[in-house]
Order: C-alpha cells, then structure tokens, then sequence
C-alpha cells in the first residue's frame, strides 16, 4: 500500500532533521518524503533545498532523475513487471500485455480509480525464477495467469 | 529439537516461503512438533525454491520445490524425519548440480542462519579479518594483490592494486563502499549473498578497512532488492552490537563503521562514479575520470569502491591464504566466480566454480537448456550490455580474456538463456532502449545516440530501407563505442552488434531466417 498522506510541512521538517546529520543525507530525505507521500510535494522540494542550502533547481533535478521519486502522487498500490531480458525470455512480454489488459492502463499509468499504477522494472534479481513482478514491497516470481489474477485482486482492494 | 530450514532469500520469498514458513510455525504451535525454524539463504538451486531442509540424524535433507498450502500434508508424510516424498531431493551436498561446484564465496550461502554471528563464526567466519588485523594494512594488500582477485562488477580491475592505490592516498577520511547495485538482468550473485551470508560482506568491508585505513563504509544498495535491505541492515546492527564493527574493530586500535544507503531505481548508477555522486544526494550523473575514486572518491576522499562479491570474496583469501585462491582459474582469470543462470532455463541459479568451464558445458550440462524444452538459441552474457552468444561460440572458455577476443564480457558473469523463439532484432532494439531509458544525460554518444539506435532498429522492424538503415546502425554503435564516458552508452553495441553478427537472418525480415534454416 502506497500511503497517500497529505503533505504536513511540519512532518516533512522532522522528516528532513532526521537525516540532516547524515552524509549525503538528499537520497534518504527524499525516500522518505516518497514513503510518506507516495510523492515528492512541491512544497517539500522547497523546504529541503532550504534546509541543505542548495537550489531548488538542484533538489528538482535529483527528484526527476531518479525512477523512484516521483513529483505527482501515484496509485494506491504500485505494481511493478520486471521487463528485462532474463523475464523476456521467460516470457514476461506476455505477462505485461495482459496485466495491461487486465487493468486497462498502459506502463506509467494510473488507473481510474487511482487504485493501481502499473510501472516496468528492469530487473528483481528474481532471474531464475523468471517472470517476475512487485507489488508495493512484495515480490513474486514464476508468474504465471493464475497468479495474475490473484495479484490484481489484491491490488484492487 | 527438529531444525527446519526455510530460506529468507528472494527466490524462496518470491515463490512463497513466507507463507509456507507460517504454516510451518503454526503447526509446530498446534500439534506440539518441537521445531526451531531457522530461515537461511539459498543453496542456489533456485529451480528447487522454496526449498526446505530438515536436520536429521543422517544429515540435512531437503524436499523442493515447497508451495504455500503444502506444509500439513509434508508433516504427515513423515518429512521431519526424512521420509519419502516425491519432493525428496535428499542430501544437498550430493546433488549433482553442488557437487561440481567449488564454494568458496559462496561456501556459508544456504547453509547458515544468515543473522547469527555464531553461526557465522563456527563456519570460518571472521578468521580472515581476525588475520588481516594481525598481520597489517601492508600485507593484506600484498595478500589480496597476490591472490589475483579481480573486480566481480564486471570491469576486472585488479582488487589488490586498487585497496593499494587508496593505502597509499592521502586524505583526512578514507572510505569503502560496496557496489550493491546489481541491475544487470541476469544477475542475483550480490543479493543471494547479501541476504545468505550478510556477514561476510561485513567483513570484506572490514578487511578493506583496516588496509587502507578507511573508517566509514557504505553499501550502495539498489531498492529493487527489499529482502537483502532488511537482512544487510539487520546484520549491520548485530555486528555492531557484537564488536565486529564499531570503534574498536574485534578489539583492535582500528575503527569502522557501516550503513547502508539505498539507490532510487537508476540503473546508471552501478557506474562507480555515477553511485558516489548518488551518494553525495546528487543526480546519479557519470563522472570523468581522472581523479580516480581511488584518489579523489566520495566527497573528494580515497575511496575503494568494489563489487559486492570482490568484497565478499576477501575474508576467504585472508583466512585461507592466497595461494589456495590463486591455484583455481585460468589465465588472469584466477580464483572462483559465481556463474548465474537465468532466464529460459532449466536448472536457473547461481553455480560457483573456478575460471575456464566453457559455455556450452555451463549452458548444456549444468544448467540443462532452456525450461520450455526447446533448443538453445543465443545466451546473453553479462547482463543487458554484454553480448549475444550463438551455439557456434559454446566452445569459449569462461574468461575474461577469452571473452573479450570474441566481442563479448563476462560482466558479473549472469548468463541469460534464450531457445529459438527469440527474435534478435527485437533483442538489438531493446538493447537500445534500455539504454535511452537509463542513460543519465551527460554525454551524448549514450544520451542522443540511444534514442537514435531505437529509432533506427524500428524502421528495420518496419521494413524500412534495412540495408541503409542496419549500416547505419553499425556506424552509431562505433560512435556509441569509442565516444561514451561510461560502459552504459560504450557496451550497449556489445548486444547489438553481437546480434546483427551472430544472428542475421533475423534483420534480414523473416523470409531470409527461414530460408536459413
């Protein structure tokens, strides 16, 4: 489950002073901004270039580098299907179109409902147990059409 | 007392293995079955997970693979004491595929309770870092030097010569960072030791410590691996906790610490200076080089940033000595590496052995073929930028010289298997759409030249002029080559170029590899 907590500008500053100490502390800040969020608040982005002295150029320039972080918030549960190449040759191309079917969106996208959002992910280090996918923090490997079904079920819950 | 073993390693997990530990604990409350369940690594026959092992008077036997719902019928078959079952594999030690192995780094994976230092210690474990601190920074480069040991992250760079180079560097702080960004598809070595045996990492990052006189060390590790996080962190804090770690290494005058920083989904940033400047809090953005990280490294200080498994590979070199080491291999290829199987296979996982087997006896005979049954076709070896192998090249030693004189790279040594179904003009263009997709954007061979291949292979696909257009395929993977800052945008020709040659039939449109067959 991907929290969908409002932004709390006072949360966000504990969020940052928890880390601040740390060297290098931009990446764990902003994972846990994500965690929190399901996204990086615009309004954090301003805070946390205040609170490490740097632009807001440069704190917006590392949110939009980076896969994980996202600048809009997301569905509730993220669904990820691996799509590299030890999961194509398992056949994970065929896993994908009808995951895509299934629940009507595209890769990147969101459903209507703003229930799931479907991403690719290039590689779990789930090779030999090929196809496979995560959905929020869970792994699961050998997918296969039953354990479609029953993964969508629980992410449309 | 009944030990059940039930792996906490991701292929277990991803098949189950937290359910069927469940079922397992609740029987053992319900029916009074005096069970310790211990959750370890994997052994590496991951076709085989969830694999469970019991301990009985005989040895460990192991029944596989395990699915959730299954563990009251295994009970009352008898399995805890070893009875028949059709999932009876029996000993693990005696199953062909770990008998031809030669464990060395992986020695402890599978077989230990991955979070308990006396486990740890009662396999060997600290031996090498309990000498490497009695015999000194000077002759633990020497040790490591003399042993042969190259970078596992594919690069192949001497370890010795590099943990030398930061020894010798001046700086007021000196760090160790362990690369544990395992994105090359295909791979699963760093992970499965990261969440088997969490602790020899520690102590490779110790061991580098105390050669160079670095204090603080870092594991750069990727969020796609969420098992391994909670297990390293887990293992860091125990270690601490114990003394291994801390202000006074093992009791020693040394200091060292480690924290684990996890990645945000950035291929790129496997790329040793793309990860520090990750580490920094930057854009995981590839740097030039020189400064080597070796000089000027994490915030400008010397640092050794090594593989995962270069680490891993060190407590073993220092306990046993580097001539054990050096002894296995072929060539400058010296010591074990931990091959793993994936994709369309039969016996996927991970299978460490010394330097040399050929790739047909590695793809034929110990992985078996592919999982549908169907011949072999090309095998990519060394994750997305390493290059396509055809049947006709089985006969190449695993090396890595051996694999560079034939346009290839062993990498972090994963082999992805692919039988006849795969269409190796869609392999060319994915190669270069990963590439786009991941490229961090500094420079413009990789950058530009990414998009302009996908491009380009799709009007192939499309029929449209592909003579011109695969030749001009060929002339941007000779720019992509030799003008790339880094190997995503310099190897990404390597799968590509790998494909048109070995395979062209396939860029020819169908007629044509019909014809060929």
């Amino acid at each position: 489950m991907v929290s969908q907590a409002r932004y709390d500008e006072g949360e966000v500053a504990e969020i940052i002073a928890d880390h601040a100490g740390l060297e290098g502390p931009m990446l764990p800040i902003l994972h846990g901004i994500q965690e929190r969020y399901g996204h990086v608040p615009e309004a954090a982005v301003r805070q946390i270039a205040a609170a490490l002295n740097l632009t807001r150029a440069e704190v917006y320039g590392v949110v939009t580098f980076y896969h994980d972080f996202h600048k809009e918030p997301r569905g509730r549960h993220v669904l990820k299907v691996c799509r590299a190449e030890a999961c194509q040759a398992a056949g994970s191309d065929a896993i994908a179109d009808s995951i895509e079917r299934a629940l009507g969106v595209k890769f990147g996208e969101t459903t209507e409902d703003g229930q799931v959002t479907l991403e690719a992910v290039y590689c779990l280090g789930l090779c030999a147990t090929a196809p496979s996918a995560m959905l929020d923090r869970r792994i699961v490997g050998r997918m296969n059409d039953a354990k479609i079904g029953a993964l969508l079920e629980e992410a449309r819950l | 007392m009944t030990k059940l073993y039930i792996p906490l390693d991701s292929f277990a997990v991803a098949c189950g293995a937290d359910t069927i530990a469940e079922e397992f604990s609740r029987l053992n409350t319900d029916r009074r079955l005096s069970l310790e369940i211990v959750r370890n690594g994997s052994r590496g026959m991951a076709w085989l997970e969830p694999m469970i092992e019991v301990e009985t008077p005989d040895g460990r036997i192991a029944y596989g693979p395990i699915e959730p719902g299954e563990a009251e019928a295994l009970v009352d078959a008898g399995i805890l004491s070893g009875a028949g079952h059709p999932k009876r594999i029996g000993k693990v030690e005696e199953h062909p595929f770990f008998q031809a192995q030669t464990r060395h780094t992986f020695k402890r994976c599978g077989i230990i309770d991955p979070l308990s230092l006396d486990d740890y210690r009662a396999h060997g474990g600290l031996k090498g870092l309990e000498r490497a601190i009695g015999i000194g920074a000077e002759a633990i480069v020497a040790e490591v030097t003399q042993s042969g040991l190259r970078g596992r992250g594919g690069a192949g760079f001497p370890t010795g010569i590099k943990w030398k180079t930061v020894a010798e560097a001046k700086g007021a702080r000196k760090y160790i960072v362990a690369n544990a960004d395992e994105g090359d598809s295909g791979t699963f070595a760093d992970r499965m030791i990261m969440e088997g045996d969490p602790f020899c990492l520690i102590e490779g990052m110790a061991i580098a410590g105390v050669a160079t006189g670095a204090t603080k060390g870092y594991i750069y590790l990727r969020s796609e691996y969420p098992v391994a996080i909670d297990v390293m962190r887990e293992a860091i804090g125990r270690a601490h906790k114990d003394g291994v770690l801390g202000a006074s290494v093992m009791g020693s005058s040394h200091v060292f610490d480690i924290e684990v920083r996890v990645g945000a989904g950035a291929y790129v940033c496997g790329e040793e200076t793309s990860l520090l400047d990750s580490l920094e809090g930057k854009r995981g953005q590839v740097r030039f080089k020189p400064p080597l990280p070796a000089i000027q490294g994490l915030f400008g200080m010397p640092t050794v940033i090594n593989n995962v498994i270069s680490l891993a590979s060190t407590p073993e070199i220092l306990a046993a000595g580097a001539e054990g080491y050096k002894e296995l291999g072929m060539g400058r290829s010296r010591g074990t590496i931990p091959i793993q199987l994936g994709g369309n296979v039969k016996h996927g996982g991970l299978f460490e052995v010394p330097f040399g087997m050929t790739l047909g006896e590695i793809v034929n005979e110990v992985a078996g073929g592919t999982t549908s049954g169907r011949p072999v076709r090309a095998v990519q070896v060394g994750g997305p930028l390493g290059a396509y192998f055809p049947v006709s090249l089985f006969d190449t030693p695993f090396d890595y010289e051996a694999f560079a004189a034939r346009d290839g790279l062993i990498g972090h040594a994963g082999i992805v298997i692919f039988d006849d179904t795969v269409d190796m003009l869609g392999q060319a263009r994915f190669a270069f759409e990963f590439c786009a997709i991941e490229s961090c954007g500094k420079c413009t061979p990789c950058r530009v030249g990414a998009v302009r291949g996908y491009e380009t292979v799709k009007k192939i696909i499309d029929g449209e002029r592909p003579a011109e257009n695969l030749a001009l395929v060929e002339d941007l993977c000779n720019t992509m080559k030799f003008g790339s800052l880094c190997a995503l945008g310099g190897f990404t020709p390597y799968p590509v170029m790998s494909a048109i040659r070995h395979f062209p039939e396939d860029f020819h449109g169908t007629p044509m590899r019909v014809a060929a067959e």
